[in-house]
């Protein structure tokens, strides 16, 4: 790999710009080619070639081009998960899903709750989540979960969401409270979005713990990542 | 498929490059049969044997890592298989019984 390329790279991934790394195996030739254009135009693409190197990196995936001539190596920023409520479930799911390469920020506009002591290491934000989701703004590789059980914080945050590209919304409360909760949305007009909202959230593993929950939480999240 | 919060072992090889070290980067491109590591996963060294990441869980970076210091001195890439099938794969082969293919470039 030539220095200017590797510069390059790099700063497209510093810069979260998707970007794919093209290997032509035999001799080493590489281009890096960008959503709407290429540079370092080492290789001769054709432009059946560039469409499926395109589609490749708009999902992320690496892998060799059919012919087995040339690899490709998506590189794509890292997806963002949006907890909404500091509670004792947020602590665990924010660290999981760090290691799951989630880029995580936890939302609670109260102080107590959103702690640098109870969140080590995440990047915490203490608007209220209407605000916080206005300038954050959800999309398509971004999932937002909320968790603080209490309308003022999850209600503004959900109707945010549901106004977004997110790729998974997930509610944490009963069948109960959601059925409050869908009724108040509706009287908002947002009736035909809330097939979107996940609740009871995460997937049914038994589990009650709050680590637990994450699991199941993180779990649904993966699912709906990749269609699983 | 993964995203890349690893800012990590190229900005690594980066930082070893501009201190003067040469560096190699060994990338999977193929995997066959259960592979611990999805393609396009990075392995990155330099010339003092220091590595960062992992192509395979662990089973084959030392072979690796040994090529890698053939592919800085000669400076041209090449193309590694592991695999079950492989002779060598008795002495660094793969646990899991899949096989997998790297490709391992010098870095300027």
């Amino acid at each position: 790999m030539k220095g200017a390329l590797r510069e390059a790279l790099q700063r497209a991934r510093v810069d979260k710009v998707p970007v794919a790394l093209v290997t032509q195996l035999e001799g080493g030739a590489q281009n890096l080619v960008y959503s709407s254009d290429q540079s370092n135009a080492e290789i001769s693409l054709g432009s059946s070639q560039l469409e499926e190197i395109r589609d490749m990196l708009r999902v992320a995936r690496s892998g060799m081009l059919p012919g087995d001539e040339f690899f490709v190596r998506s590189y794509v920023p890292p997806y963002r998960l949006l907890i909404v409520g500091a509670v004792h479930i947020a602590q665990a799911l924010s660290v999981m899903a760090a290691q799951c390469d989630y880029q995580v920020t936890v939302i609670d506009p109260r102080r107590a709750f959103a702690t640098a002591e109870r969140f080590q290491g995440v990047e915490l934000c203490a608007e209220w989540p209407d605000e916080a989701m206005a300038r954050l703004l959800p999309d398509a590789q971004t999932a937002v979960v909320t968790l603080a059980h209490d309308p003022k914080i999850d209600d503004p945050a959900l109707i945010a969401a549901l106004g977004s590209g997110a790729f998974y919304i997930g509610a944490l409360g009963s069948r109960r409270t959601h059925g409050k909760r869908l009724e108040r949305l509706t009287d908002l007009g947002l009736e035909d979005q809330l097939q979107r909202i996940n609740a009871p959230i995460g997937l049914k593993l038994g589990g009650r713990g709050h680590a637990e929950i994450a699991v199941s939480i993180l779990a649904q999240l993966i699912q709906a990542r990749y269609g699983g | 498929m993964s995203s890349d919060q690893s800012i990590d072992e190229l900005a690594r090889m980066g930082e070893w490059l501009a201190n003067g070290h040469n560096a190699a980067l060994a990338t999977v491109v193929a995997t066959w049969g259960s592979s611990p590591r999805p393609v396009g996963s990075h392995l990155v060294i330099n010339d003092s044997g220091e590595f960062l990441g992992s192509v395979s869980g662990g089973c084959i970076e030392g072979a690796v890592v040994a090529e890698a210091l053939d592919v800085m001195a000669e400076g041209s890439p090449r193309t590694l298989e592991f695999g079950v099938s492989d002779e060598e794969a008795w002495e660094v082969g793969l646990s899991c019984g899949g096989a997998i293919k790297i490709y391992l470039e010098p870095v300027a």
